[in-house]
């Protein structure tokens, strides 16, 4: 047993613990943030040295390989710029600022776990953590919308693990194992493939991942949740939440289930299409940004899922690389809106009304993130959507690709009217908004990588094509 | 030479146009000179690496010192890679595009003062320098266009610099869209190209082609269509109308245009694709066809012109028709197998690509002297200048030798390049050969016409109303690029670019006047000299008689053979530019607006029935998960 392979995590949950405690004695909360923020690095520069390696510990249920290590950097890298533009945000909750950074950084550990785990329970587990530390960001925030958030969630994710937990024990009674590689070869072998009590397993598998990437009909939390929660957390569900989902949802469809590919890349198909189609119309209605958002995010877990339907290889590299183009881009969108909202106090659309007079840097970065949402080139999204459209059509799921084509169309609508309304609108009023270096540092990170991958896609393809074939037959 | 110093050729003026776009001018506005320095030290480098790449080149295998491609990105079995080759070709072309740049940007400084739009300007005219070294330097088809649209983008930006001028900004929209009329067949050749064969990479295309692999319909569309990219960018009939406009930029601006960033590239694009374009008989007769007409063409309107900037523009036309028709005589020669074939590769290039390089130096020196004349007169319209040799003895002299040197008169520059494509012509495409020696006489002609209207004689008043500051000879920062200019507009004509471009040239300073070629092509020079000064120095003859005894000619001359007005309001231009909008409109206003407001209808409709659904009942909420999941699996049990 290497404790090593576990560097990551522990020095997560370290800095995490240290913040809780640090809260007692520092009177300066600021320097807490900076504190995560340092813990965030440290454990990536763990991970960085881990990258290579393909190892197994804790008896085959941890497995250390490309693939998690990729999934631990995205989180990582999501969780620092959530921290990052946080600290203005935080003010709003000031006596607990300690406890928001914990909670960021545990769900991040629980996030690193889910992509290395292989394992049932362990799996579990470490969705409970994630789950519960989110359950209570959401809630953070002691208003009305903001507690019906944190209560919804809850509650939903509570019914959502117990399908999960009931699905995973289908699966166990059929093959009598919890290890992943075990219940491949337990499937292949002993003639359990096309049982309906196997179907139904993967059916309740599907349904209780499909909460936490909020495929359709598995939705509905998500707005009034986005919604109500603070806005960073909202962003930080967006794209972190829904990159672990599709990390478990990889290992243990690609790794576990494979050979039962033929139902279930069915049933992610269809979803898909109704995924992405519902997201996209219910967006176009929307009149609050943060609504739009949820829908939006709803959508483009959607076209992803067209990546788990096509289960190949390619495939699976092209989730990878959409989920780190979407989460730079989504992160970067919502950041430009917590700049923004902060000033003006609305999240309404008829509000950010000649933005760009106002607020031009962040009226320009919030456009260029729409675009790439839309996916026009040369933007990160639209690098992403070919890859993954691609993906599909190698997979013989051309009908699929030609719906997602049609919805990016759609989508268009409501992406690009936020920038007509801000470019175009008559500004309501002459007081220009400012936010703090924290905010500004992080979109420009996210900025120049939405442009960076939209240029010169290879930079990160390279390495999903890597971790894409790690467990891969 | 190591090879990120090849690459640093074309980036150093990127990098400048970033430093200008993201630090000068948002943070240091009020000091606009930095903008000129940083453009003026990176394209200094880029001068430097370029001179060391020739070297480099020189000593190199095969002449060809790097070539080196990166993957760019890879989706599915569509790869595309980024690559820049330097062999003598790219040399001689990076060489020569980053000197005339760089003494424009030097002149630029003395011809901008005081714009308000200094900084811009300096930093467009980065991008524009280097999008065309890239685009000289890229190694595959596409990473190629890439350039090609930066330049056109950068041309456009420019020539509508002073966008509040509507004249600017028109000339500015005629450009960026009679150029993409070509650019449009050359991508879709691109395209088909990569459709038939599976590369971009040129030199993988030029071995497909001249292995016989890559022929028949196939290539002479393909080479079709990529020549009619390059008769859009280099002004060639029928795409020449855009360039006579594009006098409205500022004059420096005209000057890189001319010389050195923008024609030219057309020119270098069928010299690039030498050897695929050659081995289609017909596609390499038409460049040669086109290139005898257009020289000849656009040289007749230059006879008549009154503006000295765009005589000048009729002149680049002629010119780069020269270049093109010296290709496609020795194309039309390896055709018809008289000349076997590494010769004829290496000497098609040469011929053209020597005239290009002796061309960006009169050129840029005779644009930056109507500058320079301009500057004190206040306008470019010659019929109100003259006599200006006394005042401005600098720019007289400067400009004298430049004209010299286009007519093609010994030993200047012009004589040697154009003798080597008169050469061929006269050996391989006998009836262009006369025509281009029709031209030899108009070129003459016309520039002679300039030279005397606007410095000879008595001084005829300038621009109204701009007699307040008085004449005046150009200051120092102007005078001194003219000088040098003229000193290469000398001599370039001397330096060994056909034997550095592989081409067997035999160099011979008097040997040269033994040929009759030279002495018939002298002599048609004269001739255009001498009857440009019995009319407008000696005035023996009376132009205006000319004019009348000659009346429909000169009227279809003068209205350039009404090819804009047959643009304009019979098809072309109405389709393009009203068109376009016409179009535009209709399809925003019908069909996106009309599409998307349908599409929004019934889906907001179906967004509202669905918005119900979500009611924000978390037993409801619930409960779905649970319908969802039968449907699923009720989705299920129908299928298996």
């Amino acid at each position: 047993m290497d404790l090593y392979l576990l560097s990551p995590e522990i020095s997560l949950l370290a800095t995490a613990l240290a913040v809780i405690l640090l809260d007692l004695f520092v009177k300066e909360k600021w320097i807490l943030g900076w504190v995560s923020v340092t813990g965030v690095i440290v454990s990536a520069i763990f991970a960085l040295s881990l990258w290579g390696r393909v190892e197994t510990s804790f008896g085959g249920a941890l497995a250390v390989d490309q693939f998690s290590i990729f999934f631990s950097l995205l989180f990582l890298g999501i969780a620092a710029l959530i921290l990052i533009s946080s600290t203005e945000y935080s003010r709003k909750f000031a006596a607990f600022r300690a406890e928001y950074y914990a909670l960021v950084l545990l769900a991040t550990t629980g996030m690193m776990l889910l992509a290395s785990t292989r394992e049932l329970i362990s799996i579990f587990v470490a969705l409970e953590l994630t789950g519960i530390s989110l359950y209570v960001l959401a809630g953070f925030l002691k208003d009305a919308k903001s507690s019906e958030a944190g209560l919804k969630y809850l509650l939903l994710g509570a019914v959502a693990s117990a399908v999960l937990l009931y699905g995973m024990a289908l699966v166990y009674g059929l093959t009598g194992t919890t290890y992943l590689d075990e219940i491949a070869a337990a499937i292949s072998s002993q003639g359990i493939l096309g049982s309906p009590a196997l179907l139904m397993g993967i059916v309740l598998l599907v349904a209780g991942f499909g909460f936490k990437i909020a495929a359709v009909p598995f939705q509905m939390w998500v707005p009034d949740v986005y919604e109500g929660a603070p806005t960073p957390v909202t962003a930080y569900l967006s794209v972190a939440s829904k990159a672990a989902g599709f990390a478990v949802i990889l290992r243990i469809f690609y790794e576990a289930l494979g050979p039962a590919s033929l139902d279930w890349g069915m049933i992610f198909a269809v979803l898909a299409a109704i995924t992405m189609t519902i997201g996209n119309i219910v967006a176009l209605t929307q009149k609050n940004i943060k609504r739009m958002l949820a829908y939006s995010s709803i959508a483009q877990a959607g076209y992803i899922m067209i990546g788990l339907a096509a289960f190949t290889a390619e495939a699976s590299s092209a989730i990878m690389f959409f989920l780190a183009c979407y989460a730079l881009t989504n992160l970067g969108a919502f950041i430009a809106i917590i700049a923004i909202s902060n000033k003006i106090n609305s999240d309404e659309i008829a509000d950010y009304s000649g933005m760009v007079r106002r607020a031009p840097l962040f009226a320009l970065a919030l456009a260029l993130c729409l675009i790439s949402l839309t996916g026009i080139p040369p933007t990160a999204g639209f690098m992403a959507k070919i890859y993954i459209f691609s993906a599909g059509v190698n997979a013989d799921l051309l009908w699929l690709v030609i719906i997602a084509v049609i919805n990016s169309v759609i989508s268009a609508y409501y992406y690009l009217r936020v920038v007509r309304v801000m470019f175009l609108g008559e500004p309501l009023s002459e007081e220009r908004v400012h936010a703090s270096s924290g905010l500004r540092i992080a979109l420009a990170i996210t900025c120049l990588g939405v442009l960076l991958l939209g240029i010169y896609p290879w930079i990160l393809m390279k390495y999903s094509e890597i971790a894409a074939i790690t467990f891969l037959p | 030479m190591p090879n990120i110093a090849v690459w640093a050729i074309f980036l150093l003026p990127f990098l400048s146009f970033l430093i200008i776009g993201l630090i000068l001018r948002p943070f240091f506005n009020n000091r606009p000179m930095l903008s000129a320095y940083t453009t003026i030290i990176a394209i200094a480098g880029s001068l430097i690496l370029s001179i060391w790449a020739l070297i480099a080149v020189n000593g190199a295998e095969n002449h060809v010192l790097t070539d080196v491609s990166y993957q760019w990105l890879s989706i599915g079995d569509l790869v595309i890679n980024i690559g820049i080759t330097m062999d003598s070709l790219a040399a001689i072309m990076v060489v020569t595009v980053s000197t005339i740049s760089l003494l424009v940007q030097i002149y630029s400084i003395g011809y901008m003062k005081g714009d308000g739009g200094f900084a811009r300007y300096f930093a467009f005219m980065s991008l524009f320098t280097g999008s065309m070294l890239g685009l000289v330097m890229a190694n595959n088809l596409l990473f190629l266009f890439l350039f090609w649209e930066g330049v056109g983008l950068c041309s456009y930006l420019l020539i509508g610099f002073w966008f509040h001028k509507p004249s600017a900004a028109r000339a500015a929209m005629k450009a960026f869209l009679v150029t993409r009329i070509g650019d449009f067949g050359f991508l879709v050749a691109v395209i088909f190209l990569y459709v038939k064969t599976g590369t971009f990479d040129i030199g993988e295309l030029h071995e497909l082609a001249l292995a016989g692999v890559l022929g028949g319909t196939t290539l002479t569309l393909a080479a079709i269509g990529i020549f009619s990219g390059a008769v859009g960018k280099s002004g060639q009939f029928p795409l020449h109308t855009w360039l006579p406009d594009a006098m409205e930029g500022p004059t420096p601006v005209s000057a890189l245009i001319h010389a050195a960033t923008m024609v030219t590239a057309g020119v270098y694009l069928i010299a690039r694709m030498f050897p695929m374009i050659a081995s289609s008989e017909t596609a390499i007769t038409v460049v040669a066809i086109i290139g005898g007409f257009t020289a000849i063409f656009a040289a007749s309107m230059g006879l008549v012109a009154t503006d000295i900037k765009r005589v000048l523009a009729f002149s680049t036309i002629s010119q780069l028709g020269y270049m093109m028709l010296g290709m496609g005589a020795v194309g039309m020669g390896y055709a018809s197998g008289a000349i076997d074939e590494h010769h004829a590769m290496a000497l098609g290039v040469a011929v053209a690509i020597f005239h290009l390089f002796t061309h960006a130096f009169f050129k840029a020196l005779l644009f930056l002297g109507s500058g320079s004349v301009s500057h004190a007169t206040g306008t470019f319209d010659m019929r109100k200048m003259g006599g200006l040799r006394k005042i401005q003895p600098w720019t007289y002299a400067t400009f004298l030798i430049g004209s010299l040197s286009l007519a093609g008169i010994w030993p200047l520059a012009g004589f040697w390049s154009k003798e080597g494509i008169l050469h061929e012509a006269n050996a391989y495409a006998p009836v262009l050969f006369w025509l281009a020696m029709i031209t030899v006489f108009m070129t003459a002609f016309y520039m002679f016409r300039a030279v005397f209207l606007t410095f000879h004689g008595e001084y005829r008043g300038g621009e109204e109303g701009s007699h307040g500051h008085g004449l005046h000879e150009s200051p120092k920062i102007i005078i001194i690029p003219l000088v040098i200019l003229a000193v290469f507009a000398v001599i370039a004509g001397w330096l060994p670019v056909g034997d550095f471009l592989g081409a067997d040239v035999h160099f011979s300073f008097f040997g040269a006047l033994t040929s009759w070629l030279a002495w018939v092509s002298l002599i048609f020079g004269f001739a255009g000299i001498l009857l440009a000064y019995a009319i407008y120095g000696r005035k023996l003859l009376s132009a205006e008689s000319i004019g009348k005894s000659l009346g429909p000619i000169y009227t279809l001359l003068i209205r350039k053979y009404f090819i804009d007005e047959l643009y304009e309001r019979i098809f072309l231009m109405r389709f393009l530019v009203d068109g376009v909008f016409v179009v535009l409109g209709w399809i925003d206003a019908h069909i996106v607006d009309g599409a998307v407001n349908g599409v929004a209808m019934v889906t907001m409709t179906g967004g509202k029935v669905m918005r119900r659904l979500e009611t924000g009942q978390l037993q409801v909420y619930g409960l779905a998960i649970f319908v969802g999941i039968l449907a699923i699996v009720a989705f299920l049990f129908m299928f298996n």
